[in-house]
């Protein structure tokens, strides 16, 4: 980043339809931008694959969870039933794990829930109130019918005019810099 | 698209090219209604000034609510004595009542988990509301448990939180697996609601004008962009969401009839009551969707994005599930009387000829034949008739957990320690305010929430099709 870009986050352009900033999606990927996102209303079908984004690492959290979550069912259960205050009952086991079962299941269910959930918000960097983002006029739209391609000044490849004018042969309509 | 036959083989084929007719799908929004059309339906419910119609029925909800509270106040200042629990019947309306919100919610994690991993798109339409149901059901279920246990402020011995006593949960008894599967079942129900009005959130907060609009939903948004790397992992977390939501509500139901199943009373001890509880469960919480749902579609028009498409497939749901229940009802019979068990023979005998035979009747007229009714499509296109049908599927299912709650213990092993259960005033009055309760919630929940899940709703309308538009 050189110093002119200093205070500049990015270029945006809008689109108004889904196929349109699609197959623009799938330029800018073949341009080889590291650093740039589509902002829509709703996850555009296929659209991970135009923008070449590997597959999400939610699942690994949730892996991680329910393991996590299987474990402490069983700690949980064999600390208090049967380490911490054995007590017998109906001549059964202080502890198997055939009775504790359903708290097993449960808390691998809730836990993996947790790790999808938190995962979730941390992958996507939320909450995160302030960006620069939210001062373009334009960008209120894309959460009901527009389309955007942001292309940030981070990427090795940003130049100011050039990034501009690779957004203006893409056919997008409006474009904009975006200060931070 | 056009199958082209190999005829590298030596067959001859029979038909040079095999075309198959394009069957045209049903539609999920009419009208050819666009996105704009989509937000501003959703977020004008947010948007417009209070009705009147809402100020009205919310008051009343207050009102009607307020009698759970004086229920709970009285009880707990008096004694569980004020409940009609006497020897030999320890359980009556509250676990009823436990059971049968606890059933409600399931038709909204249903909707949501288990018809999006069968990709029934048309669930979109419902899902939102269906959800905040099940979490607000939950909530209502929730309290019958809580001050059944008694001692209320003990209540937190359920969990495993250290007292002063150095003792634990047992997790030897089916109650304290309740307690894990409804507390996670209210959490992750909770978590999944939230989890998908994000990006609705984020809408109605960049099309906010007010100052305070704007805050209120920028904190509930997180600040949520939009870019497809967010929405990337947000689809991947849903679908997760609703993975992990399948084998929950499954447990969870299962789990509620093991409290029954579990003992070794006649007509609770039957290894028929997880799949029997799980499909009456689904059965009731459709009928309750459709209740609310109805009315909501006629008061803000959405006939466009709830169509006779979804109340049809909402019906067909009601008429399977409700063969399922009767066909329950009949395989208890045929079970009990082939077991040759006198006490099991006589606690279904005894429930259809019995003391409590008027309970019995009312349950299968309303759970096995009313339904039934939704056979005739004439039916489901009457809305009106429609909504009486639903209301009587869930007096039905109320009943349905009367009489297998209170028939059971009335009349078990030994003659000279039966007896007959009727509730007190405040039984009824705490059960009553509980729908004022839900009313309360859910009505809230109408004015301030994005009541469809517009993301979604964007996602099937056929706009979003790259290939066509």
């Amino acid at each position: 980043m050189n110093e002119r870009n200093e205070s500049i986050h990015g270029v945006a352009c809008t689109f108004r339809k889904p196929a349109d900033v699609y197959h623009a999606a799938e330029k800018v990927r073949d341009a080889g931008w590291k650093y740039w996102d589509v902002h829509s209303a709703y996850p555009i079908h296929g659209l991970d694959k135009a923008m070449g984004l590997p597959r999400s690492k939610i699942p690994r959290l949730t892996l991680l969870g329910g393991v996590t979550g299987f474990i402490a069912g069983c700690l949980l259960t064999w600390y208090m039933n049967s380490f911490d205050y054995p007590l017998i009952v109906g001549g059964k086991p202080l502890w198997s794990p055939i009775f504790p079962f359903p708290i097993m299941y449960e808390c691998t269910i809730l836990f993996a829930a947790f790790g999808t959930f938190f995962g979730q918000f941390i992958l996507n960097r939320l909450p995160q109130h302030h960006h620069p983002l939210f001062d373009l006029p334009q960008f209120a739209r894309t959460s009901d019918d527009s389309f955007m391609i942001v292309l940030e000044a981070r990427d090795s490849q940003f130049h100011l005019d050039e990034s501009r004018n690779f957004l203006l042969s893409l056919g997008g309509q409006e474009i904009t810099v975006i200060r931070d | 698209m056009a199958y082209a036959p190999d005829h590298s083989s030596e067959r001859p084929a029979i038909l040079d090219k095999v075309n198959p007719a394009e069957l045209p799908r049903a539609k999920l929004i009419l009208n050819d209604r666009g996105f704009h059309w989509i937000t501003d339906k959703v977020c004008g419910i947010v948007e417009e000034p209070t009705p009147l119609w809402w100020k009205v029925l919310f008051t009343v909800a207050l009102f009607v609510a307020s009698f759970t509270g004086v229920g709970l106040f009285y009880l707990v200042s008096t004694g569980t004595g004020v409940w009609g629990l006497r020897a030999p019947i320890g359980w009556g309306w509250a676990i009823v009542n436990f059971v049968f919100w606890v059933g409600i919610g399931h038709a909204g994690t249903l909707i949501s988990a288990i018809l999006c991993l069968l990709r029934q798109k048309w669930r979109t339409s419902i899902n939102r509301a269906a959800e905040a149901m099940t979490i607000f059901a939950v909530m209502c279920a929730g309290i019958f448990p809580l001050f059944h246990v008694g001692r209320v402020w003990f209540a937190w011995w359920l969990f495993p939180i250290p007292n002063q006593n150095a003792i634990w949960p047992q997790f030897r008894s089916p109650l304290e697996w309740d307690v894990f599967a409804v507390s996670t079942y209210f959490t992750v129900s909770s978590l999944f609601w939230y989890m998908g009005m994000v990006p609705d959130f984020g809408t109605i907060r960049d099309r906010a004008t007010t100052w305070w609009r704007k805050a209120f939903y920028s904190v509930l948004a997180m600040g949520w962009r939009g870019g497809n790397r967010q929405w990337s992992n947000m689809e991947m977390a849903y679908l997760l969401l609703a993975g992990l939501s399948t084998p929950l509500v499954l447990s969870v139901h299962t789990i509620v009839s093991f409290d029954f199943a579990v003992s070794n009373v006649p007509g609770w001890h039957t290894t028929i009551f997880p799949p029997y509880f799980v499909a009456g469960a689904i059965f009731s919480g459709f009928a309750m969707v459709l209740t609310l749902m109805l009315p909501l579609r006629a008061i803000y028009r959405l006939h466009d994005v709830i169509n006779q498409y979804h109340i049809d497939n909402m019906c067909k749901i009601i008429l399977a599930t409700g063969t399922m229940v009767g066909y329950a009802y009949a395989t208890e019979f045929f079970i009990a009387a082939y077991s040759g068990n006198v006490y099991e023979k006589f606690a279904f005998v005894n429930r259809a000829f019995g003391q409590y035979a008027w309970a019995y009747w009312i349950m299968v007229s309303c759970n096995v034949i009313t339904p039934q009714l939704f056979w005739f499509k004439k039916i489901r296109e009457n809305h009106s008739l429609v909504w009486i049908i639903c209301l009587f599927v869930n007096v039905g299912m109320w009943f349905e957990r009367f009489v297998i709650t209170v028939t059971s213990l009335a009349n078990d092993y030994l003659p000279s320690s039966w007896g007959y259960y009727s509730p007190t005033i405040v039984d009824i009055f705490t059960f009553f305010g509980t729908f004022g309760f839900f009313s309360v919630l859910f009505l809230l929940f109408v004015r301030f929430f994005p009541l469809l899940p517009m993301a979604e709703l964007k996602m099937v309308s056929p706009h979003s099709d790259i290939h066509k538009h």
